[in-house]
């Protein structure tokens, strides 16, 4: 493989109390990685290399903050429809371009007269279908390649893995866009491909969790008690490799998030009228001079909303990370 | 030698990336044969057209035809214009090259202080205030940093044009002024990741002896943080810098798309509205195997900075 060894990654960050980071080939931000969900670098993502030790109390605050703020966004596009919100497709022609306060709209709203609070909340609604299903479909079954090619080795696992290094070589983006404009545009197939890249970024992640949790004592003791594979498998390895596959799965939403607002952005994204939030700031965009806050909202509550999972996620992880707990 | 078998070990993932890129395009609906038929199609003329292109034969034989005629450099031509494929990435490969290189500059030339100062400082406020900016970077995807640069420096304070290309042969001022807010756009994210790589790498290494040794010979702080301890600490920062190239491609798109300017992005781009299966192919293939060359190319460096591996790797080999 292309792919060069990280030497040493054992721990490089001794002086504080996070988790050692991940191998850095799997570090890389949401942000960044518009483009990569769950690429290349994709995984571990923006976790490996997150907060600093920042005093315990300080960060439950800000852990606090960003679950408030992420129940916030689940609950209003959950509940979008028995909100008191206006439709969001209803247009008043004589209130186009109202800034955020004016006219009783609380955000204002957009070229033809559009509520942008309540697109907000229906276009959230998009963004977290695909996003959820991505991840559920990415984790599932990237999870499974992972966690039998670190359990198996062998032949097996050179396979599985030279697939999963060539697919993480290309671009997530450009493999996205080529899918996406072939096999259509509807929230299915978007969510359905976006899903299909991120298990290569889990497969790894599986991998790497399994590979360290395999030599703990309890797993030798299991196989030394002649537990049969199935029975080290799913009661030993599989409690053990979830929950660090689960924290990667928040920074992996924040991955797919954004990487469907970079295909909105392209005009690839599901179907007007439907809006999500990458839509509607690249909709913004041509109304920067005159309106901006019809782009800046948007971008504001997309960015918001993947720090919070960013840092949600990474808190989760040091949390489960096996190796800190290593004997 | 080492190169050698570093070369043979890159057959397999070359064959493995042009193989899946020709399934894509293989494999997906929507056949260039009906496309060419025109708005009437016939039965008839659609089969002669997929007689004439070869789409007739079994897949792995498609295959090896192509592959056989791409390591010719004849990747096809385009089913729109007849332009060649390779000559069309050649037309706007020089605007991506550019784009890429200087956001991998902008991104190198802020991290290395960057990371550099917020390790020596490790624990001070100065090294959270980065820390934590950083991490909010990671945040912003690049399509949002484009439209805040865009609004803050173009359209409120007029420093920059807002879209557009010049070529740089046409003219190297324009040039360079429409190409820094979409190189900006493209380094933000990879500032973030750099910095946060080399602090971490870095503290690690201020912990070695040779650190305390240089340190007790007297010498000047800057020379043991960016002589002595910088090259050590530089390994992950090599090894992202090779993955980021992905990123930056697939960053370039819509950067590319939204300053519009002309370049490999906007081509794989315009080819996918326009079902031009075929350069979408190349496109893609070429993205492919640049990122494959790119790490492989980290691969390389690596040894050379790194005389421990240089030495590994000759015992064994």
């Amino acid at each position: 493989m292309a792919r060069p060894v990280q030497p040493d990654v054992a721990d490089p960050s001794p002086d504080d109390d996070r988790p050692p980071t991940e191998p850095t080939e799997l570090a890389a931000p949401a942000g960044v990685a518009a483009a990569e969900i769950g690429i290349a670098s994709g995984a571990a993502g923006g976790a490996a290399i997150l907060m600093p030790d920042a005093p315990r109390k300080k960060r439950r605050i800000f852990y606090f903050l960003a679950l408030g703020w992420l129940a916030v966004v689940v609950f209003t596009a959950v509940f979008a429809d028995v909100l008191p919100l206006a439709d969001p497709n209803f247009q008043v022609i004589r209130d186009r371009l109202a800034a955020p306060g004016e006219k009783g709209y609380i955000l204002g709203t957009d070229n033809i007269g559009r509520d942008l609070l309540s697109r907000l909340a229906f276009g959230g609604r998009v963004s977290l279908i695909i996003a959820f299903t991505a991840v559920i479909i990415g984790s599932l079954v990237g999870g499974a390649i992972g966690l039998t090619a670190g359990f198996f080795r062998g032949w097996y696992e050179r396979i599985v893995m030279s697939f999963v290094d060539v697919l993480l070589a290309f671009p997530a983006l450009v493999l996205l866009l080529a899918l996406v404009a072939f096999v259509g545009q509807s929230l299915r197939t978007i969510s359905l491909v976006i899903g299909f890249l991120a298990i290569p970024a889990y497969a790894r992640v599986a991998r790497a969790t399994t590979l360290a949790v395999s030599q703990r004592e309890y797993v030798l003791a299991a196989r030394a008690l002649g537990a049969k594979s199935s029975r080290i498998l799913f009661r030993e390895l599989l409690p053990n490799v979830a929950l660090p596959v689960v924290a990667f799965g928040l920074v992996a939403l924040g991955l797919v998030i954004v990487a469907e607002g970079g295909l909105a952005f392209l005009g690839l994204s599901v179907e007007f009228p439907t809006s999500t939030w990458g839509s509607l700031i690249a909709a913004g965009k041509n109304w920067v001079r005159e309106s901006p806050h019809l782009a800046l909202i948007p971008s504001v509550v997309m960015l918001l909303t993947v720090l919070s999972l960013n840092y949600v996620g990474d808190t989760l992880r040091s949390r489960f990370d096996v190796r800190e707990s290593a004997l | 030698m080492v190169v050698l078998r570093k070369l043979l070990t890159l057959v397999p993932t070359v064959l493995l990336v042009s193989f899946l890129t020709y399934l894509l395009v293989d494999l997906l609906p929507g056949d260039a044969a009906t496309q060419l038929a025109g708005n009437d199609p016939q039965e008839e003329t659609i089969r002669a057209i997929r007689e004439d292109l070869g789409l007739d034969k079994p897949l792995l034989i498609r295959y090896v035809y192509w592959l056989g005629d791409v390591a010719t450099g004849d990747f096809g031509r385009s089913y729109r214009t007849n332009q060649p494929v390779l000559e069309a990435i050649g037309e706007r490969l020089p605007i991506t090259l550019q784009l890429g290189l200087m956001a991998m500059l902008f991104a190198l030339f802020l991290s290395i202080p960057l990371g550099v100062l917020s390790a020596f400082k490790a624990n001070t406020p100065i090294d959270k205030t980065i820390t934590t900016v950083s991490f909010g970077l990671l945040a912003v995807p690049n399509f949002v940093m484009a439209l805040l640069l865009l609004y803050v420096f173009a359209v409120e304070l007029g420093w920059f044009p807002p879209v557009g290309w010049t070529r740089l042969t046409a003219d190297v001022g324009d040039n360079l002024r429409r190409s820094v807010l979409p190189a900006l756009s493209l380094s933000i994210g990879q500032l973030a990741v750099y910095t946060r790589l080399l602090r971490t790498d870095m503290i690690a290494t201020l912990q070695e002896d040779f650190v305390a040794m240089a340190k007790a010979k007297g010498l000047p702080t800057w020379r043991i943080l960016f002589t002595h301890a910088l090259r050590p600490s530089s390994f992950s920062l090599l090894t992202i810098i090779g993955l980021q190239v992905g990123g930056l491609i697939g960053g370039a798109v819509i950067v590319e798309q939204f300053f519009a300017l002309p370049g490999i992005g906007r081509l794989l781009l315009e080819s996918i509205q326009q079902r031009d299966l075929i350069i979408v192919q190349g496109v893609v293939l070429f993205i492919g195997l640049t990122t494959v060359l790119a790490n492989f190319a980290v691969d390389l460096v690596y040894s050379v900075l790194d005389p421990r591996i240089r030495r590994g790797s000759t015992r064994t080999a």
